[in-house]
Protein backbone atom coordinates (compact mmCIF):
# COMPACT_ATOMS: atom_id res chain seq x y z
CA UNK A 1 0.00 0.00 0.00
CA UNK A 2 1.45 3.32 -0.96
CA UNK A 3 -1.62 4.76 0.70
CA UNK A 4 0.22 7.55 2.49
CA UNK A 5 2.91 8.44 -0.04
CA UNK A 6 1.13 10.35 -2.77
CA UNK A 7 -0.58 13.10 -0.80
CA UNK A 8 -0.96 16.22 -2.83
CA UNK A 9 0.83 19.33 -1.57
CA UNK A 10 4.09 21.17 -1.20
CA UNK A 11 6.50 20.33 1.62
CA UNK A 12 5.14 23.20 3.74
CA UNK A 13 1.63 21.73 3.55
CA UNK A 14 2.81 18.65 5.48
CA UNK A 15 3.73 20.70 8.55
CA UNK A 16 0.83 19.09 10.41
CA UNK A 17 0.96 15.69 8.75
CA UNK A 18 3.11 12.97 10.31
CA UNK A 19 2.09 9.35 9.80
CA UNK A 20 3.95 6.68 11.71
CA UNK A 21 3.19 3.11 10.77
CA UNK A 22 4.45 -0.35 11.62
CA UNK A 23 4.43 -3.22 9.14
CA UNK A 24 5.63 -6.81 9.58
CA UNK A 25 7.41 -8.53 6.70
CA UNK A 26 5.70 -11.69 5.48
CA UNK A 27 7.78 -14.74 6.39
CA UNK A 28 10.48 -12.73 8.14
CA UNK A 29 9.05 -11.15 11.26
CA UNK A 30 5.32 -11.77 11.13
CA UNK A 31 5.28 -14.59 13.70
CA UNK A 32 3.60 -13.50 16.91
CA UNK A 33 3.51 -9.92 15.70
CA UNK A 34 -0.08 -9.13 16.66
CA UNK A 35 0.66 -8.27 20.33
CA UNK A 36 3.50 -6.05 19.10
CA UNK A 37 1.24 -4.25 16.63
CA UNK A 38 -1.33 -3.68 19.36
CA UNK A 39 1.35 -2.37 21.69
CA UNK A 40 2.60 -0.07 18.93
CA UNK A 41 -0.91 1.41 18.64
CA UNK A 42 -1.19 1.75 22.43
CA UNK A 43 2.01 3.79 22.45
CA UNK A 44 0.68 5.96 19.61
CA UNK A 45 -2.63 6.50 21.44
CA UNK A 46 -0.73 8.06 24.36
CA UNK A 47 0.55 10.92 22.21
CA UNK A 48 -2.75 12.45 21.15
CA UNK A 49 -2.96 11.20 17.55
CA UNK A 50 -5.39 12.78 15.11
CA UNK A 51 -6.35 9.39 13.71
CA UNK A 52 -5.32 5.75 13.97
CA UNK A 53 -6.02 2.70 11.85
CA UNK A 54 -5.44 -1.03 11.54
CA UNK A 55 -6.05 -1.52 7.83
CA UNK A 56 -9.69 -2.42 8.37
CA UNK A 57 -11.01 0.53 10.28
CA UNK A 58 -9.97 3.97 11.43
CA UNK A 59 -10.86 5.74 14.64
CA UNK A 60 -14.16 6.83 13.07
CA UNK A 61 -15.98 4.18 11.10
CA UNK A 62 -19.25 3.98 9.15
CA UNK A 63 -22.26 3.08 11.29
CA UNK A 64 -24.94 0.66 10.21
CA UNK A 65 -28.58 1.00 11.27
CA UNK A 66 -28.58 4.70 12.16
CA UNK A 67 -31.72 6.37 13.47
CA UNK A 68 -32.81 9.44 11.43
CA UNK A 69 -31.99 11.71 14.41
CA UNK A 70 -28.32 10.87 13.72
CA UNK A 71 -28.41 13.61 11.08
CA UNK A 72 -28.33 16.17 13.90
CA UNK A 73 -26.25 14.38 16.52
CA UNK A 74 -23.78 11.90 15.16
CA UNK A 75 -21.04 10.74 17.45
CA UNK A 76 -17.67 11.92 16.19
CA UNK A 77 -15.49 10.70 19.03
CA UNK A 78 -12.43 8.75 17.85
CA UNK A 79 -12.39 5.22 19.24
CA UNK A 80 -8.78 4.12 19.73
CA UNK A 81 -9.72 0.91 21.55
CA UNK A 82 -11.76 -0.42 18.64
CA UNK A 83 -8.78 0.16 16.36
CA UNK A 84 -6.44 -1.68 18.75
CA UNK A 85 -8.88 -4.54 19.41
CA UNK A 86 -9.43 -4.92 15.67
CA UNK A 87 -5.84 -5.99 14.99
CA UNK A 88 -6.29 -9.70 14.41
CA UNK A 89 -3.75 -10.58 11.74
CA UNK A 90 -0.40 -9.29 10.50
CA UNK A 91 -0.72 -6.03 8.56
CA UNK A 92 -0.06 -2.33 8.61
CA UNK A 93 -1.10 -0.31 11.65
CA UNK A 94 -0.74 3.44 11.67
CA UNK A 95 -1.19 6.67 13.58
CA UNK A 96 -1.46 10.24 12.30
CA UNK A 97 -0.07 13.19 14.25
CA UNK A 98 -0.66 16.86 13.62
CA UNK A 99 2.35 18.11 15.58
CA UNK A 100 6.03 17.45 15.21
CA UNK A 101 6.54 17.26 18.97
CA UNK A 102 3.94 14.52 19.39
CA UNK A 103 5.31 12.57 16.44
CA UNK A 104 8.87 12.77 17.79
CA UNK A 105 7.81 11.77 21.30
CA UNK A 106 5.86 8.82 19.96
CA UNK A 107 8.71 7.68 17.73
CA UNK A 108 11.14 7.82 20.66
CA UNK A 109 8.96 5.48 22.70
CA UNK A 110 8.47 3.15 19.73
CA UNK A 111 12.26 2.96 19.30
CA UNK A 112 12.68 2.17 22.99
CA UNK A 113 10.03 -0.57 22.78
CA UNK A 114 12.22 -2.36 20.19
CA UNK A 115 9.50 -4.43 18.50
CA UNK A 116 11.79 -5.58 15.67
CA UNK A 117 9.08 -4.64 13.17
CA UNK A 118 9.67 -2.11 10.39
CA UNK A 119 8.54 1.40 11.30
CA UNK A 120 8.11 4.10 8.68
CA UNK A 121 7.29 7.76 8.76
CA UNK A 122 5.34 9.32 5.92
CA UNK A 123 5.60 13.10 5.74
CA UNK A 124 7.79 15.63 3.93
CA UNK A 125 11.36 14.51 3.25
CA UNK A 126 12.74 17.10 5.65
CA UNK A 127 10.25 16.29 8.43
CA UNK A 128 11.26 12.62 8.41
CA UNK A 129 14.93 13.46 8.30
CA UNK A 130 14.54 15.75 11.29
CA UNK A 131 12.57 13.10 13.16
CA UNK A 132 15.33 10.54 12.67
CA UNK A 133 17.98 13.01 13.83
CA UNK A 134 15.97 14.08 16.87
CA UNK A 135 15.34 10.47 17.88
CA UNK A 136 18.97 9.45 17.33
CA UNK A 137 18.42 6.90 14.56
CA UNK A 138 19.63 6.57 11.01
CA UNK A 139 17.16 6.32 8.14
CA UNK A 140 17.39 2.96 6.40
CA UNK A 141 15.55 3.62 3.14
CA UNK A 142 13.52 6.36 1.58
CA UNK A 143 10.84 6.38 -1.11
CA UNK A 144 10.14 9.73 -2.75
CA UNK A 145 6.78 10.61 -4.26
CA UNK A 146 7.20 12.23 -7.67
CA UNK A 147 4.50 14.55 -9.00
CA UNK A 148 1.40 13.03 -10.63
CA UNK A 149 1.72 12.44 -14.34
CA UNK A 150 -1.62 13.56 -15.84
CA UNK A 151 -1.18 14.26 -19.57
CA UNK A 152 -4.92 13.89 -20.26
CA UNK A 153 -6.14 16.33 -17.59
CA UNK A 154 -8.16 13.86 -15.56
CA UNK A 155 -7.36 15.41 -12.18
CA UNK A 156 -9.45 18.04 -10.41
CA UNK A 157 -8.16 21.29 -8.89
CA UNK A 158 -5.54 21.39 -6.15
CA UNK A 159 -8.07 21.96 -3.35
CA UNK A 160 -10.05 18.83 -4.18
CA UNK A 161 -6.84 16.87 -4.74
CA UNK A 162 -5.46 17.92 -1.35
CA UNK A 163 -8.55 16.62 0.44
CA UNK A 164 -9.05 13.51 -1.63
CA UNK A 165 -5.49 12.16 -1.69
CA UNK A 166 -5.32 11.92 2.10
CA UNK A 167 -6.99 8.57 1.58
CA UNK A 168 -4.38 7.10 -0.72
CA UNK A 169 -6.57 4.12 -1.53
CA UNK A 170 -9.01 6.49 -3.22
CA UNK A 171 -11.94 5.83 -0.88
CA UNK A 172 -12.51 9.59 -0.59
CA UNK A 173 -13.58 10.31 -4.13
CA UNK A 174 -13.05 13.61 -5.91
CA UNK A 175 -16.84 14.05 -5.99
CA UNK A 176 -17.18 13.56 -2.24
CA UNK A 177 -14.29 15.93 -1.48
CA UNK A 178 -15.77 18.53 -3.83
CA UNK A 179 -19.21 18.13 -2.27
CA UNK A 180 -17.92 18.64 1.27
CA UNK A 181 -15.86 21.61 0.13
CA UNK A 182 -18.97 23.19 -1.39
CA UNK A 183 -21.06 22.46 1.70
CA UNK A 184 -18.54 24.20 3.94
CA UNK A 185 -18.12 27.08 1.51
CA UNK A 186 -21.88 27.62 1.45
CA UNK A 187 -22.20 27.36 5.22
CA UNK A 188 -24.26 24.16 5.09
CA UNK A 189 -21.73 22.20 7.17
CA UNK A 190 -19.00 23.20 9.58
CA UNK A 191 -15.44 22.21 8.76
CA UNK A 192 -15.54 19.71 11.64
CA UNK A 193 -18.67 18.04 10.28
CA UNK A 194 -17.22 17.88 6.78
CA UNK A 195 -13.96 16.41 8.04
CA UNK A 196 -15.63 13.65 10.05
CA UNK A 197 -17.66 12.68 6.97
CA UNK A 198 -14.48 12.38 4.90
CA UNK A 199 -12.61 10.58 7.67
CA UNK A 200 -15.23 7.84 8.03
CA UNK A 201 -14.73 6.79 4.42
CA UNK A 202 -11.03 5.95 4.91
CA UNK A 203 -10.82 2.39 6.29
CA UNK A 204 -7.06 2.53 6.98
CA UNK A 205 -7.36 5.41 9.43
CA UNK A 206 -4.67 7.52 7.79
CA UNK A 207 -6.93 10.44 6.87
CA UNK A 208 -5.62 13.51 8.67
CA UNK A 209 -8.54 15.53 10.08
CA UNK A 210 -6.36 18.43 11.26
CA UNK A 211 -4.81 18.96 7.86
CA UNK A 212 -8.21 18.51 6.20
CA UNK A 213 -9.67 21.24 8.41
CA UNK A 214 -6.85 23.58 7.50
CA UNK A 215 -7.23 22.85 3.79
CA UNK A 216 -11.00 23.36 3.94
CA UNK A 217 -10.66 26.67 5.77
CA UNK A 218 -8.08 27.88 3.26
CA UNK A 219 -10.27 26.74 0.36
CA UNK A 220 -13.25 28.69 1.71
CA UNK A 221 -11.28 31.91 1.51
CA UNK A 222 -10.04 31.35 -2.00
CA UNK A 223 -11.87 29.43 -4.71
CA UNK A 224 -9.76 27.91 -7.45
CA UNK B 1 -15.41 6.69 -10.53
CA UNK B 2 -18.81 8.32 -11.00
CA UNK B 3 -20.34 4.88 -11.54
CA UNK B 4 -23.55 5.68 -9.65
CA UNK B 5 -26.03 7.92 -11.41
CA UNK B 6 -29.75 8.70 -11.40
CA UNK B 7 -31.47 7.33 -14.49
CA UNK B 8 -33.70 10.16 -15.70
CA UNK B 9 -36.34 7.93 -17.27
CA UNK B 10 -36.70 5.45 -14.39
CA UNK B 11 -35.99 8.06 -11.68
CA UNK B 12 -33.85 5.54 -9.83
CA UNK B 13 -30.17 5.48 -8.93
CA UNK B 14 -28.29 2.88 -10.98
CA UNK B 15 -24.73 1.59 -11.15
CA UNK B 16 -22.82 1.62 -14.41
CA UNK B 17 -21.21 -1.82 -14.18
CA UNK B 18 -18.55 -1.00 -16.73
CA UNK B 19 -17.36 2.06 -14.81
CA UNK B 20 -17.67 0.44 -11.37
CA UNK B 21 -14.35 -0.88 -10.03
CA UNK B 22 -15.91 -2.85 -7.13
CA UNK B 23 -14.05 -0.81 -4.50
CA UNK B 24 -16.90 -1.38 -2.04
CA UNK B 25 -16.96 2.22 -0.80
CA UNK B 26 -20.69 2.60 -1.49
CA UNK B 27 -21.42 -0.52 0.56
CA UNK B 28 -18.76 -0.60 3.25
CA UNK B 29 -17.93 3.11 3.49
CA UNK B 30 -21.46 4.44 3.73
CA UNK B 31 -23.36 4.54 6.99
CA UNK B 32 -26.93 3.35 6.68
CA UNK B 33 -30.41 3.91 7.95
CA UNK B 34 -33.12 1.44 7.07
CA UNK B 35 -35.97 3.78 6.18
CA UNK B 36 -38.86 2.85 3.93
CA UNK B 37 -37.80 3.59 0.32
CA UNK B 38 -41.30 4.76 -0.64
CA UNK B 39 -41.26 7.31 2.16
CA UNK B 40 -37.76 8.50 1.25
CA UNK B 41 -38.73 8.97 -2.40
CA UNK B 42 -41.90 10.83 -1.38
CA UNK B 43 -39.91 13.24 0.81
CA UNK B 44 -37.42 13.82 -1.99
CA UNK B 45 -40.20 14.37 -4.51
CA UNK B 46 -41.96 16.87 -2.25
CA UNK B 47 -38.71 18.74 -1.58
CA UNK B 48 -37.95 18.83 -5.31
CA UNK B 49 -41.46 20.11 -6.14
CA UNK B 50 -41.23 22.89 -3.56
CA UNK B 51 -37.66 23.69 -4.67
CA UNK B 52 -36.33 22.87 -1.21
CA UNK B 53 -32.78 21.65 -0.98
CA UNK B 54 -32.88 18.05 0.26
CA UNK B 55 -29.76 17.86 2.34
CA UNK B 56 -29.11 14.55 4.07
CA UNK B 57 -25.71 13.43 5.33
CA UNK B 58 -23.67 12.69 2.19
CA UNK B 59 -22.25 9.48 3.67
CA UNK B 60 -25.55 7.97 4.80
CA UNK B 61 -27.66 5.72 2.60
CA UNK B 62 -31.19 6.23 4.00
CA UNK B 63 -32.54 2.88 2.82
CA UNK B 64 -29.45 0.66 3.09
CA UNK B 65 -29.95 -0.10 -0.57
CA UNK B 66 -26.44 -1.26 -1.45
CA UNK B 67 -25.44 -4.90 -1.64
CA UNK B 68 -22.18 -6.38 -2.83
CA UNK B 69 -22.42 -8.74 -5.79
CA UNK B 70 -21.01 -12.25 -5.59
CA UNK B 71 -18.05 -11.84 -7.90
CA UNK B 72 -16.29 -14.39 -10.05
CA UNK B 73 -13.23 -14.09 -12.24
CA UNK B 74 -12.51 -12.09 -14.29
CA UNK B 75 -14.67 -9.43 -12.60
CA UNK B 76 -13.35 -10.44 -9.18
CA UNK B 77 -10.02 -8.93 -10.16
CA UNK B 78 -11.66 -5.49 -9.95
CA UNK B 79 -12.36 -5.97 -6.26
CA UNK B 80 -8.91 -7.37 -5.50
CA UNK B 81 -7.24 -4.29 -6.95
CA UNK B 82 -9.76 -1.72 -5.78
CA UNK B 83 -10.97 -2.66 -2.31
CA UNK B 84 -8.21 -2.04 0.26
CA UNK B 85 -9.71 -4.34 2.86
CA UNK B 86 -9.67 -7.38 0.57
CA UNK B 87 -6.46 -9.34 0.88
CA UNK B 88 -4.51 -10.29 -2.21
CA UNK B 89 -3.55 -13.93 -1.69
CA UNK B 90 -0.29 -13.67 -3.63
CA UNK B 91 1.20 -11.02 -1.36
CA UNK B 92 -0.74 -11.52 1.86
CA UNK B 93 -1.31 -7.76 1.83
CA UNK B 94 -4.72 -6.17 1.59
CA UNK B 95 -5.52 -4.37 -1.63
CA UNK B 96 -3.21 -3.79 -4.55
CA UNK B 97 -0.15 -2.98 -2.51
CA UNK B 98 3.13 -4.62 -1.70
CA UNK B 99 5.72 -4.20 1.03
CA UNK B 100 7.97 -2.06 -1.23
CA UNK B 101 10.72 -0.45 0.87
CA UNK B 102 8.46 -0.28 3.90
CA UNK B 103 10.13 -3.46 5.11
CA UNK B 104 13.45 -2.91 3.35
CA UNK B 105 15.33 -3.01 6.64
CA UNK B 106 14.26 -6.65 6.89
CA UNK B 107 13.93 -7.76 3.27
CA UNK B 108 16.64 -5.68 1.55
CA UNK B 109 14.43 -5.59 -1.51
CA UNK B 110 16.28 -2.47 -2.65
CA UNK B 111 19.94 -2.68 -1.64
CA UNK B 112 22.85 -0.26 -1.89
CA UNK B 113 23.36 1.05 -5.41
CA UNK B 114 19.89 -0.04 -6.46
CA UNK B 115 16.80 2.03 -7.14
CA UNK B 116 13.27 0.74 -6.66
CA UNK B 117 10.24 2.12 -8.47
CA UNK B 118 6.54 1.85 -7.77
CA UNK B 119 4.70 2.93 -10.90
CA UNK B 120 1.08 3.29 -9.91
CA UNK B 121 -1.64 3.56 -12.53
CA UNK B 122 -5.09 5.07 -12.09
CA UNK B 123 -4.20 6.87 -8.95
CA UNK B 124 -5.47 9.20 -7.67
CA UNK B 125 -9.15 8.49 -8.25
CA UNK B 126 -9.18 7.96 -12.01
CA UNK B 127 -8.96 4.19 -12.46
CA UNK B 128 -7.23 2.16 -15.14
CA UNK B 129 -7.76 -0.87 -17.38
CA UNK B 130 -5.24 -3.70 -17.45
CA UNK B 131 -4.75 -3.08 -21.16
CA UNK B 132 -3.22 0.31 -20.27
CA UNK B 133 -0.96 -1.26 -17.66
CA UNK B 134 0.17 -3.77 -20.27
CA UNK B 135 1.25 -0.90 -22.55
CA UNK B 136 3.76 0.03 -19.88
CA UNK B 137 4.88 -3.46 -18.85
CA UNK B 138 5.55 -4.39 -22.47
CA UNK B 139 7.77 -1.36 -23.01
CA UNK B 140 9.61 -1.92 -19.74
CA UNK B 141 10.14 -5.60 -20.57
CA UNK B 142 11.49 -4.66 -24.00
CA UNK B 143 14.06 -2.46 -22.24
CA UNK B 144 15.22 -5.54 -20.34
CA UNK B 145 13.89 -4.37 -17.01
CA UNK B 146 12.94 -7.06 -14.53
CA UNK B 147 9.77 -6.95 -12.47
CA UNK B 148 9.59 -7.46 -8.72
CA UNK B 149 8.51 -11.05 -8.14
CA UNK B 150 6.42 -10.47 -5.04
CA UNK B 151 3.98 -8.05 -6.66
CA UNK B 152 0.35 -8.61 -7.67
CA UNK B 153 0.81 -7.33 -11.24
CA UNK B 154 3.84 -9.55 -11.82
CA UNK B 155 1.71 -12.49 -10.73
CA UNK B 156 -0.77 -11.63 -13.48
CA UNK B 157 1.88 -11.73 -16.22
CA UNK B 158 1.86 -14.70 -18.53
CA UNK B 159 5.43 -13.90 -19.56
CA UNK B 160 7.65 -11.56 -17.58
CA UNK B 161 10.06 -11.35 -20.52
CA UNK B 162 7.40 -9.69 -22.69
CA UNK B 163 5.32 -8.00 -19.98
CA UNK B 164 2.13 -9.61 -21.33
CA UNK B 165 -0.76 -9.84 -18.88
CA UNK B 166 -3.45 -12.50 -18.70
CA UNK B 167 -5.90 -12.08 -21.56
CA UNK B 168 -9.02 -12.82 -19.49
CA UNK B 169 -8.54 -9.71 -17.35
CA UNK B 170 -7.18 -7.32 -19.94
CA UNK B 171 -10.36 -5.23 -20.28
CA UNK B 172 -11.20 -5.10 -16.59
CA UNK B 173 -11.13 -1.69 -14.94
CA UNK B 174 -9.64 -1.23 -11.47
CA UNK B 175 -9.04 1.69 -9.13
CA UNK B 176 -5.27 1.39 -9.30
CA UNK B 177 -2.36 -1.02 -9.55
CA UNK B 178 1.34 -0.85 -8.91
CA UNK B 179 4.09 -2.14 -11.20
CA UNK B 180 7.30 -2.60 -9.25
CA UNK B 181 10.74 -2.68 -10.82
CA UNK B 182 14.32 -2.24 -9.78
CA UNK B 183 17.33 -0.87 -11.65
CA UNK B 184 20.75 0.59 -11.02
CA UNK B 185 21.14 4.32 -10.49
CA UNK B 186 22.39 4.70 -14.09
CA UNK B 187 19.01 3.72 -15.49
CA UNK B 188 16.87 6.16 -13.51
CA UNK B 189 16.71 8.84 -16.19
CA UNK B 190 15.74 6.35 -18.91
CA UNK B 191 13.06 4.65 -16.80
CA UNK B 192 11.42 7.94 -15.80
CA UNK B 193 11.47 9.03 -19.44
CA UNK B 194 9.72 5.79 -20.45
CA UNK B 195 7.05 6.26 -17.81
CA UNK B 196 6.33 9.76 -19.09
CA UNK B 197 6.29 8.71 -22.73
CA UNK B 198 3.99 5.73 -22.21
CA UNK B 199 1.81 7.86 -19.91
CA UNK B 200 0.98 10.04 -22.92
CA UNK B 201 -0.46 7.02 -24.73
CA UNK B 202 -2.66 5.64 -21.96
CA UNK B 203 -5.89 7.22 -20.80
CA UNK B 204 -5.18 7.49 -17.09
CA UNK B 205 -2.85 9.08 -14.53
CA UNK B 206 0.35 7.66 -13.10
CA UNK B 207 2.12 8.27 -9.81
CA UNK B 208 5.72 7.19 -9.38
CA UNK B 209 7.45 6.39 -6.12
CA UNK B 210 11.22 6.03 -6.33
CA UNK B 211 13.28 4.57 -3.56
CA UNK B 212 16.75 3.78 -2.43
CA UNK B 213 18.66 2.56 0.57
CA UNK B 214 20.36 5.23 2.64
CA UNK B 215 24.05 5.05 3.52
CA UNK B 216 24.71 5.98 7.13
CA UNK B 217 21.25 7.54 7.29
CA UNK B 218 21.72 9.73 4.23
CA UNK B 219 20.67 9.45 0.61
CA UNK B 220 23.59 10.96 -1.25
CA UNK B 221 22.83 9.40 -4.62
CA UNK B 222 19.16 9.37 -5.65
CA UNK B 223 17.99 12.75 -4.32
CA UNK B 224 20.85 14.66 -5.97
CA UNK B 225 20.11 12.85 -9.24
CA UNK B 226 16.40 13.71 -9.08
CA UNK B 227 17.36 17.33 -8.40
CA UNK B 228 19.68 17.32 -11.39
CA UNK B 229 17.00 15.83 -13.64
CA UNK B 230 14.47 18.41 -12.47
CA UNK B 231 11.98 16.11 -10.75
CA UNK B 232 9.96 17.63 -7.93
CA UNK B 233 9.52 15.60 -4.76
CA UNK B 234 8.42 16.99 -1.42
CA UNK B 235 7.02 13.93 0.31
CA UNK B 236 8.57 10.61 1.17
CA UNK B 237 7.98 7.45 3.05
CA UNK B 238 10.98 6.85 5.25
CA UNK B 239 11.93 3.47 6.68
CA UNK B 240 13.46 4.18 10.08
CA UNK B 241 15.48 0.96 10.20
CA UNK B 242 13.94 -0.59 13.29
CA UNK B 243 12.99 -3.95 11.75
CA UNK B 244 14.85 -7.25 11.95
CA UNK B 245 14.23 -10.92 11.21
CA UNK B 246 12.55 -12.57 14.17
CA UNK B 247 10.77 -15.60 12.64
CA UNK B 248 12.49 -18.66 14.10
CA UNK B 249 12.64 -20.71 10.91
CA UNK B 250 14.26 -17.86 8.94
CA UNK B 251 16.74 -17.19 11.73
CA UNK B 252 17.75 -20.86 11.90
CA UNK B 253 18.21 -20.94 8.13
CA UNK B 254 20.37 -17.78 8.27
CA UNK B 255 22.52 -19.34 11.00
CA UNK B 256 22.87 -22.56 9.03
CA UNK B 257 24.18 -20.83 5.88
CA UNK B 258 26.41 -18.38 7.75
CA UNK B 259 30.15 -19.00 7.14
Amino acid sequence: MTNTLHRYGHAESFKDDYIIFAIPSKGKNDEDCIPKLKQFLRICAKYNPSNMGNGNRGSLAPEKGLHPTAHWKRDATPDWEKVIDGVNKPGTVSAVFASEEQAHACLKEVIAADFGISVNMSTSVENAKRAAETCGIKRHSVEYALAFNDPHDHLPNSQVLGLSTMCGHGMVSFNMARKMLDMVREGRRTTEQAVTTLMRLCPCGVYNPERAKRLLEAACKEQR
Amino acid sequence: MGAIYVDQTRNRALINDDACVECGTCYRGMSTEHLNPVMVRAVRKAAKFLRFRFEPEPDVCPTGAFEMNELEMPRLIRQIFSDPVVEHKSTGIKGRGTEEVKTNDVSLRVNSGEVGYTIEFGRPGVGVRFSDIQEMTRVLAKEGITFEKNNPITHLMIDTRTGDLRTDIINEKILSAIVEIKTTIKEVERVLEIVEQVGERIDTVTAVGISTRCEDGEDKVLAPLLDKLGYYYSRAKTNMGLGRITNQIVLKHAEAVAP
